[in-house]
C-alpha cells in the first residue's frame, strides 16, 4: 500500500476509530481531485479536516456522505466495509452532513425542516397523514436537549438568523441517532457573537458522545474546537496532528507546504 | 449564552407575518360582493348564488391542480386542453353506448395520462416545464379534433344532467364535487407527506433533494394531480354542455393560472393553499356574473379579469 498516512499519536486509540478511510481516490475525467487519502476519527471526537482550496476536502466528505463514489480505496464504519451508492444510504448508515447551504427550506417551519425527509405519520396502511403534534412535540424536545435559541419551532425558518439557520442544520444532523456528523464550514458565514454560539453547540455535541469531522478555513476556531486535525494538499492527505501538540503557524505551515508533513 | 428561548411569536411577529397576497383574494371578494349587491338587488338573490357557484365549479377544479403544479414552482399550460381532451374521449365512448360509468373513466383516464406525460417529461428528461406543456396543450388539443373528428358529441345522460341541475340546497352536485376536491386538495397538502415535499421541492429542489426527498416523484405527482383534476373537470364540463365538444376552452386555462395568482400562491414556488386558488376563483366567477348583470358588454370581461390579475400580482411583490 502507497499510504503515506503516518500514525500519529493517535496510534493507541486507533482500536477506537468510528471511521477509518484508506487510500482513498477520486478522479473526475482527467482530474485527479483526491490522488490519496487516509484519514481515521476517533470516536467521540471532533476532528478538523483543513487545506487550501481545491486541495480534496470537499470531495472527501462528499465521498464520505454518499454523494461520490470513491474509485479506489475503501472506508469503514465502526470495522465494516462500507459502499455507498447515494446520501440517502449516508444518512441511514449514521453518517449526516450539514453542508454550506444548509438544505432548510425557508417557507417551512423548524420543525418542518427538522423532519423533512423523515415525516412522521400515522393512519391505516396506504392512507398516512402526518403527526404533526407528535413532530412539533419532538422537535421542541430536540431544539432545548441542545440549548438552541429559536423563536419556536413553529416559526419559519425565514425569519431566522444565520446563527439559528445553521443550528437548526445541526440539530437534524445531529438528531437522528447518528453516529458522526460532518459539517462543512459551519461558521463562514456568521459573526462573532454566532460563531461562539455555534461553536458551543458542537462542543455539546461532543459531550453527548458525537464523533464530528469538521471542516473550516479558520486554524483558530480549529484549535479552539478540535481534538486533532488532518491536513490535506493536493489531494493527499499529509498530515495528521493532535491539536494540543501543534500550533496555528505550524498547520498554516502544512496547508501551504511551507512545511513539510 | 445557550439559554432556550421557547416563546411564542409576539402579537408583533404574527402581523408582520398575516401574508397580504392570501388574504387580498377573500378581502377583494367580500368587497367585490358588497358592490354588486348594492349596484344590482339581483346578484344576491338565490338563482344567480347558484349561477355563480355553478360557473365556479369547473374553475375550482382546475385551478386546484394548477395550484399543485406551481407550488412546485412549476406550471401546467395544457390544463384546458386536457380537459377538452378528456371531454372528447368521454363523449366518444358515450357515443359506443358503454355506458356512462365507462365513458367518464375513460375520459379521467385520458386527461390523467396528459398528466403522467406532462410529469414524466418535466422531472426525468429535464425539460422546462413551460415548453412541455406547451406542446401538451397543442397535442392534447389537437388529439381532441382528431378524435371527435371536429364535430361536438351530444352527450344527452340522465346522471350528467342531473350533476348540473340537481344538488342539494343551492349548491349542484357539480359544486359539491369541486367542493370535496377542494377539501380532499387541502387535506393531502397540508396533512400528508407527499404535501410538506411538494412545499420543499418548490421551496428550494436543492435542500429537498438533500434531506432525501424524492423530487422526480414529486414532480410527476403534481402533475399527474393536474392532469386527473383536469379530467373531473372535463366531466363538469360535459354535464354542463350536454356535448362533448373539441373546443378549444383558451379561457379555462388562463383562469387557472389567474385564480391560483389571485390566491396568494407564489408563482416561484413553496409557498401555496388551496383556500386560495378557491376563493380566486369564486372572485373571478363572480367579477364576470356581476359585470354582466351590470350589463357591461362581454368584450370588457377578458379586461377586467386580465387588470384584477395584475393587481394580485402586484400585490405578490409584498410577499417576503
Amino acid at each position: 500500500m502507497t499510504t503515506t498516512y503516518e500514525p500519529g499519536p493517535t496510534a493507541a486509540t486507533d482500536s477506537d476509530d468510528v471511521l477509518v478511510v484508506d487510500g482513498l481516490r477520486k478522479s473526475f475525467g482527467s482530474v485527479q481531485a483526491i490522488k490519496q487519502a487516509s484519514i481515521r476519527l476517533p470516536r467521540g471526537k471532533v476532528t478538523a479536516l483543513i487545506g487550501d482550496n481545491g486541495a480534496g476536502k470537499s470531495t472527501l466528505i462528499r465521498c464520505l456522505s454518499g454523494v461520490h463514489r470513491p474509485d479506489s480505496g475503501t472506508i469503514s464504519l465502526d470495522g465494516t466495509a462500507i459502499d455507498f451508492h447515494s446520501p440517502d444510504q449516508a444518512r441511514r448508515a449514521g453518517i449526516e452532513t450539514v453542508h454550506q447551504n444548509l438544505a432548510l427550506v425557508d417557507d417551512l417551519t423548524v420543525w418542518q425542516n427538522l423532519f423533512l425527509g423523515r415525516e412522521l405519520t400515522r393512519g391505516l396502511g396506504p392512507v398516512q397523514f402526518l403527526d404533526r403534534k407528535g413532530m412539533r412535540d419532538k422537535a421542541k424536545e430536540m431544539v432545548s436537549a441542545l440549548a438552541i435559541n429559536v423563536p419556536s419551532v413553529t416559526s419559519r425558518v425565514r425569519r431566522l438568523s444565520g446563527g439559528q439557520r445553521q443550528a437548526v442544520s445541526i440539530a437534524r444532523a445531529a438528531g437522528w441517532g447518528s453516529k458522526i456528523v460532518i459539517m462543512d464550514e459551519p461558521t463562514a458565514a456568521l459573526g462573532v457573537q454566532e460563531t461562539a454560539r455555534v461553536e458551543e453547540l458542537i462542543r455539546g455535541l461532543r459531550e453527548r458522545g458525537l464523533t464530528i469531522l469538521l471542516i473550516s478555513h479558520n486554524f483558530d476556531q480549529v484549535m479552539r474546537l478540535a481534538d486533532g486535525v488532518w491536513v490535506m494538499r493536493a489531494g493527499s492527505s499529509i498530515a495528521h496532528r493532535q491539536v494540543d501538540q501543534t500550533s496555528g503557524e505550524e498547520l498554516v505551515g502544512l496547508v501551504t507546504g511551507a512545511l513539510a508533513a | 449564552m445557550t439559554a432556550l428561548t421557547a416563546a411564542r411569536p409576539s402579537w408583533r411577529d404574527r402581523l408582520v407575518d398575516l401574508p397580504l397576497p392570501e388574504i387580498a383574494a377573500p378581502v377583494a371578494l367580500v368587497l367585490l360582493v358588497v358592490a354588486f349587491g348594492a349596484l344590482d338587488g339581483t346578484f344576491l338573490s338565490r338563482g344567480n348564488i347558484e349561477a355563480v357557484l355553478q360557473a365556479s365549479a369547473i374553475l375550482v377544479v382546475l385551478a386546484v391542480g394548477q395550484a399543485f403544479v406551481i407550488a412546485t414552482g412549476g406550471i401546467d399550460l395544457s390544463v384546458a386542453s386536457t380537459m377538452t381532451l378528456g371531454a372528447v374521449v368521454l363523449g366518444q365512448v358515450y357515443a359506443t353506448d358503454a355506458g356512462i360509468g365507462w365513458a367518464i373513466l375513460a375520459g379521467i383516464a385520458a386527461a390523467t395520462a396528459v398528466g403522467l406525460v406532462n410529469g414524466l417529461v418535466v422531472a426525468k428528461g429535464g425539460i422546462t416545464d413551460f415548453i412541455v406543456t406547451l406542446g401538451t396543450l397543442s397535442a392534447a388539443s389537437g388529439l381532441a379534433l382528431i378524435i371527435a373528428n371536429g364535430k361536438p358529441q351530444p352527450v344527452l345522460d340522465g346522471f350528467l344532467l342531473r350533476l348540473s341541475a340537481d344538488g342539494v340546497g343551492p349548491f349542484t352536485w357539480s359544486v359539491i364535487v369541486a367542493a370535496v376536491v377542494a377539501v380532499v386538495a387541502h387535506v393531502v397538502l397540508f396533512r400528508t407527506r407527499l404535501g410538506v415535499h411538494i412545499l420543499a421541492v418548490g421551496g428550494s429542489t436543492e435542500a429537498a433533494r438533500s434531506t432525501g426527498v424524492h423530487n422526480v416523484r414529486v414532480k410527476v405527482a403534481v402533475y399527474l394531480i393536474s392532469g386527473a383534476l383536469a379530467g373531473i373537470a372535463a366531466v363538469l364540463l360535459v354535464a354542463r354542455v350536454g356535448a362533448a365538444e373539441p373546443a378549444s376552452n383558451t379561457s379555462f386555462l388562463l383562469n387557472s393560472v389567474a385564480a391560483v395568482v389571485l390566491g396568494g400562491v407564489s408563482l416561484f414556488g413553496g409557498r401555496a393553499t388551496i383556500a386560495g386558488p378557491v376563493v380566486g376563483a369564486l372572485l373571478l366567477a363572480s367579477l364576470v356574473n356581476g359585470l354582466t348583470l351590470l350589463g357591461v358588454s362581454q368584450f370588457y370581461q377578458p379586461l377586467a379579469v386580465g387588470i384584477v390579475v395584475v393587481l394580485a400580482a402586484f400585490l405578490t411583490r409584498f410577499q417576503r
